[in-house]
């Protein structure tokens, strides 16, 4: 099946000359959740506002379900959900207003049934007659939401969407987004919980500096980006460690208690058996032994520090 | 065309207005009948009338422009930039709405705001002077033109402005000094000869002369001329929206 997002040579070049997109190239596959990692200003909500017709590209093309997002931007938008980084919504309008206006701005017909429903999913529905500007900020953020889902988007941006938000209203959201995607419905996130991309993405994409750096199945990408560590608690502190086994990349903890040997997991040869035999050559002995495989915050971090 | 749009954003426009029916009407009606105190009683003891018109009935014209004018365009620009201001404008831009369909829903919402305060300041000036209409389908076409021509230049400075007080700055500094020396409060005629001439360039005296004539059938220059005038200054209005949306100006950028 097409890809439900087709981004080819897409740039972006402000009035000031800063180029914050250069030939982008991205397909986002129908009904994955897609997490776009980058630090800040790399460009992630510029790429995301120009898929959403909030801010024009300086070339390329962008199509939603075969749909150009300037020929055809009306077929294009209207699959569109956006929950966007800053809480910004009409303070003065209650909740129950301003989700139904999103959904009449969507061009769907009235359905408070739908409307009703939304709200109590994320547990709206007692405020629906509040003010927005009486919200908590995580009322706040759950409104932002239900707005985005009042015209059934089919494909939903969520642009940091946990951003300094509570834990039980974090895992509320990853609860709905795991719903939505069980729907059908396509999520594009980004995030800077690294730990939650790694929860939830089917795939990975790293953009830095403009660029996209590298796009990746989420397992195969710790599978052969991952590095793992093989952690050693000794029996007695190390001064030092010997030069015999200079030839590992170990790591000796301040303490001496503790020695890291960090290996590639897709190697032929990990090392990880000599290394055990030339420990006890030198006569050092362990009384706990654990592997670590890497996180996908240490690869991220690593393929960041790579391009700059 | 998405209608629903259209009528989503008017409705909420609406609204707005009625949640703030304090500002959005009561002050128009209570400024305007001080001007009757101040202009009516206080200038008019001593102006009788002009062109044969009583003073207090000659001044009721030119102070509904005067609320016409600085209400279409502080309500359309409002509307437009308080969303820019705080980002909900996001949400505008992402849906499938046509430029055109923003415009008509933005400027039909601050226009029809207008043309309902004009009426009230109508049915308030009628309780202080005696009012003739000689020609109401004239009067209510000015009234319309008027207030849908200003709702899109207060929306454009709405878009133009990057602060509250550059939203301020055109109504402040050129609306309201072009509409005081734009004959609201008294005929050219009374001028000297070079004021009259300056005064010719004011756009808002054809607006203000052409509106008087479809009261009492009397006007400082033509109604064809004023009506001409108006016309130009909606299509200027329309030619610089037009700009705006093509290139993204201040929106998309």
């Amino acid at each position: 099946m097409p890809s439900i997002i087709s981004i080819s040579g897409v740039t972006k070049t402000y009035a000031t000359g800063f180029k914050a997109l250069k030939e982008i190239n991205l397909d986002i596959e129908r009904g994955e959740i897609f997490a776009l990692l980058g630090p800040n200003g790399a460009g992630k909500t510029t790429l995301i506002s120009i898929v959403c017709g909030i801010v024009n590209r300086s070339s390329g093309t962008v199509s939603v379900d075969g749909h150009d997002i300037s020929r055809d931007y009306r077929a294009a938008r209207s699959l569109i959900g956006l929950v966007p980084q800053e809480l910004t919504i009409d303070a003065f309008e209650s909740v129950w207003a301003t989700v139904n206006y999103s959904r009449g701005l969507f061009g769907k017909p009235a359905n408070h049934a739908f409307v009703e429903k939304v709200l109590r999913d994320l547990s709206l529905w007692d405020k629906k007659d509040a003010k927005a500007i009486t919200l908590s900020g995580g009322m706040k953020r759950r409104l932002m939401i239900a707005k985005a889902l009042s015209h059934e988007p089919r494909v939903l941006f969520l642009d940091e969407p946990t951003a300094g938000v509570d834990v039980e209203l974090r895992q509320d959201m990853w609860a709905m987004v795991r719903r939505l995607r069980e729907d059908g419905v396509t999520i594009i996130l980004t995030t800077h919980y690294i730990e939650e991309a790694e929860a939830m993405a089917d795939r990975v994409g790293v953009i830095n500096r403009g660029e996209i750096v590298l796009v990746e199945d989420k397992v195969q990408l710790m599978r052969t980006l991952g590095r793992k560590r093989l952690l050693l608690e000794l029996r007695s502190p190390l001064a030092i460690i010997p030069e015999t086994l200079s030839r590992y990349t170990l790591e000796l903890s301040p303490d001496g208690d503790r020695l890291t040997y960090t290996y590639d997991n897709q190697s032929e040869r990990p090392g990880v058996a000599s290394l055990l035999r030339d420990l006890e050559t030198c006569g050092i002995q362990f009384r706990d032994i654990d592997t670590q495989n890497s996180s996908l915050e240490e690869i991220f971090v690593n393929l960041v520090r790579k391009g700059a | 065309m998405n209608l629903r749009a259209v009528w989503a954003i008017y409705r909420m426009e609406m609204a707005r207005a009625f949640r703030t029916v304090l500002q959005s009407i009561v002050s128009p009606v209570i400024s305007t009948s001080l001007y009757f105190v101040v202009f009516g009683s206080a200038i008019g003891s001593r102006i009788t009338e002009i062109d044969g018109i009583s003073y207090g009935a000659f001044i009721v014209p030119g102070l509904i422009m005067l609320s016409l004018l600085t209400q279409s365009i502080s309500n359309a620009s409002f509307a437009i930039y308080f969303p820019k201001f705080v980002g909900s404008i996001y949400e505008l831009l992402s849906a499938p709405v046509s430029y055109l369909e923003i415009i008509i829903a933005y400027v039909g919402g601050a226009a029809t705001k207008s043309i309902i305060l004009g009426l009230i300041i109508l049915g308030t000036a009628s309780l202080f002077v005696p009012l003739t209409i000689e020609h109401p389908f004239w009067m209510l076409s000015f009234l319309v033109l008027t207030s849908v021509t200003f709702s899109l230049f207060g929306f454009i400075i709405g878009i133009w402005a990057k602060s509250f007080e550059q939203l301020q700055l055109v109504p402040l500094l050129i609306i309201t000094p072009l509409t005081f020396l734009g004959g609201s409060f008294y005929s050219i005629d009374m001028l000297p000869g070079t004021w009259r001439t300056v005064t010719l360039f004011n756009p808002v005296l054809y607006l203000v002369s052409g509106f008087r004539w479809s009261f009492y059938g009397k006007s400082d220059v033509s109604i064809g001329i004023s009506l001409g005038m108006t016309v130009v200054f909606l299509l200027i209005c329309i030619a610089i929206v037009a700009w705006i949306f093509r290139t993204g100006y201040r929106l998309r950028n």
